[in-house]
């Protein structure tokens, strides 16, 4: 089996989010970038899937240099070679056409992206990949079997989950439950090491059109001061929520 | 140029979204002119969407979309989308919109713009303005298709009433027997609030010490018609289930009314929570950082001050049931 991570590089968790030129770029001083927490899943699971099961794992990005670290993570946890589109990430379509050609170039069985990125949040890329590929795909997936061509899952819904039959090839929005949260690999000195010698490819992207721009970033508007109410007086909390907020 | 609202339905009668989508649908064809045209699979009954602006109804009774499959629904919505030549689709921001919108998108070669917060800045350009970095921040994009699909966000429009006729008329679709992916077990619980339509959400963290104190976050809940949450520690230590966990890498939540017990507010759960229009927190510490994202703060141990909380909320909504 020839499963492909897509891998999105993305601030960290912790970073404190603002705009440069005009708010118009992100401003990425002092920002540590990541592999994209819900991608993570995926490659973890995908490790799974390669010492269990014998697959091979390719990983790829749409981005320029300097995403080159975080694929050499994803070696570093495991991944045999890495692919970067060389363009820029410029819309959620333009990502999803750059990564099918991949798709469709490497053969791959099973693709398994995050469900979103925690930039973006757009949470399109899986599906439009799978559209174009006209492969199958699950999102929101928290639990993936395959055995041979034939695949088991779970899908998180609103309120619940429900298991779904599918059949490679195969499409995965994944996030937390692919693996569990203490499942994730920190790369150790060894894998580090071996990731330094592994294929990275640089190709260039294929001609695709943008469906969106980005035109300018905003910031929420700052929030209002904090009314501390005393813990002996918890009816004030109900009246405030109900003649101030209105919301009970 | 018709603007196309997808309504989703839950046995036989519309969602509180679908009426909310309707409203914002409504928003965008004033903007745009041109009607509001609703799409009902197997759904409520059509006046509902009138109240809220839909001049017109497409009705789908299909057998095949008995149970909600991606690809069939995106297909039968690409239908209804062509044959009424609509300029913009609108879907929610529900597990199920969000899966099927991409291969909507695809299918019509539109720009798809997820977490939409308001009516578009512009309509010629299409220009939107999204959440992005989870809540810490909006953009605005800019739309290049022709067509577009506009997915709103939890909560960030509201019920409008508008005067629509809501015709009714029936719309066959054509479906593929095999659409690949078949579901063989629901695991749902009917009888509880879900984090996403819920108006009001109690969430709980380490404060609480333990999952046998849980009884206090599910009784404040109750009293409240609230769903449940917890904070990221809680849902890895197993606490609670993962689907419980709200913040960045876990479910966003866009409440009415959020309610914290016990968190202390790290910024990847205050990105997951900001989009709720009204926070209160319960807290020990009068340093936890999530005192300066409230608007109610309470410095008081959970395990005093909730259960008496609870008391007279009880005796508040009973008197003014």
């Amino acid at each position: 089996m020839k499963i492909l991570v897509c891998i999105s590089h993305v601030p960290d968790t912790t970073s404190k989010i603002n705009f440069t030129d005009n708010d118009t770029k992100f401003d990425t001083n002092g920002v540590q970038f990541v592999i994209n927490p819900n991608d993570e899943f995926g490659l973890t699971r995908a490790m799974w899937f390669k010492e269990k099961q014998g697959a091979t794992v390719h990983v790829a990005n749409v981005g320029d240099a300097s995403s080159e670290p975080t694929l050499r993570k994803a070696l570093a946890i495991g991944a045999d070679e890495a692919i970067r589109v060389d363009a820029p990430a410029t819309d959620g379509y333009f990502v999803a056409k750059q990564l099918t050609k991949v798709a469709q170039d490497g053969g791959y069985d099973l693709i398994i992206a995050g469900r979103e990125s925690i930039d973006y949040n757009g949470g399109m890329v899986p599906g439009m990949m799978a559209a174009m590929l006209g492969a199958n795909f699950v999102n929101t997936c928290i639990n993936l079997e395959i055995d041979g061509s034939d695949a088991t899952a779970v899908r998180e819904i609103d309120g619940g989950k429900e298991s779904v039959k599918t059949s490679l090839p195969l499409v995965i929005g994944g996030q937390k439950g692919l693996v569990e949260e203490s499942d994730l690999r920190i790369p150790n000195m060894r894998g580090i090491m071996m990731a330094r010698k592994k294929p990275l490819h640089v190709v260039p992207a294929d001609a695709a059109e943008a469906h969106a721009a980005t035109t300018s970033f905003e910031k929420p508007a700052p929030k209002g001061a904090v009314t501390m109410v005393d813990p002996e007086n918890l009816d004030q909390l109900i009246d405030l929520l109900h003649n101030e907020a209105k919301v009970i | 140029m018709s603007v196309l609202v997808y309504t989703e339905s839950e046995g036989g009668s519309f969602k509180k979204v679908a009426l909310e989508l309707t409203s914002y649908a409504k928003g965008v064809a004033n903007a745009t002119g041109g009607d509001v045209t609703a799409v009902s699979i197997n759904g409520g009954n059509a006046a509902d969407l009138g109240k809220y602006g839909a001049d017109k109804v497409m009705e789908i009774n299909d057998a095949t979309l008995e149970t909600f499959n991606a690809k069939n629904y995106a297909a039968a919505l690409a239908q209804v989308a062509k044959a009424a030549g609509a300029k913009t689709v609108i879907v929610s921001s529900s597990a199920n919109s969000k899966y099927l919108a991409p291969l909507l998108a695809v299918e019509l070669g539109a720009a798809y713009a997820p977490n939409v917060v308001a009516l578009p800045e512009s309509t010629s350009p299409m220009k939107v303005k999204s959440t992005v970095y989870t809540n810490k921040a909006f953009a605005i994009n800019e739309l290049k298709t022709d067509v577009t699909v506009i997915g709103l966000a939890k909560n960030a429009y509201g019920l409008q009433e508008n005067a629509g006729a809501a015709a009714a008329s029936a719309f066959a679709v054509d479906l593929a027997g095999d659409n690949g992916v078949a579901v063989t077990s629901v695991d749902k619980a009917t009888d509880k609030v879900t984090i996403a339509d819920a108006e009001v959400v109690v969430s709980g963290g380490r404060g609480l010490k333990g999952p046998e104190n849980w009884h206090l976050v599910e009784e404040l809940a109750e009293t409240l018609g609230a769903a449940t949450a917890c904070s990221k520690p809680v849902s890895d230590m197993g606490w609670r289930p993962h689907s419980e966990h709200v913040g960045q890498t876990g479910k966003p939540v866009a409440s009415n009314l959020y309610i914290a017990i016990g968190i202390s507010g790290a910024i990847q759960h205050l990105a997951g929570i900001n989009s709720s229009k009204v926070k209160v927190v319960i807290n020990t510490d009068p340093e936890a950082p999530f005192f300066k994202a409230a608007d109610y703060g309470i410095v008081g141990d959970a395990f005093d001050v909730v259960p008496r909380l609870t008391e007279k909320l009880k005796q508040f909504k009973a008197n003014n049931a």
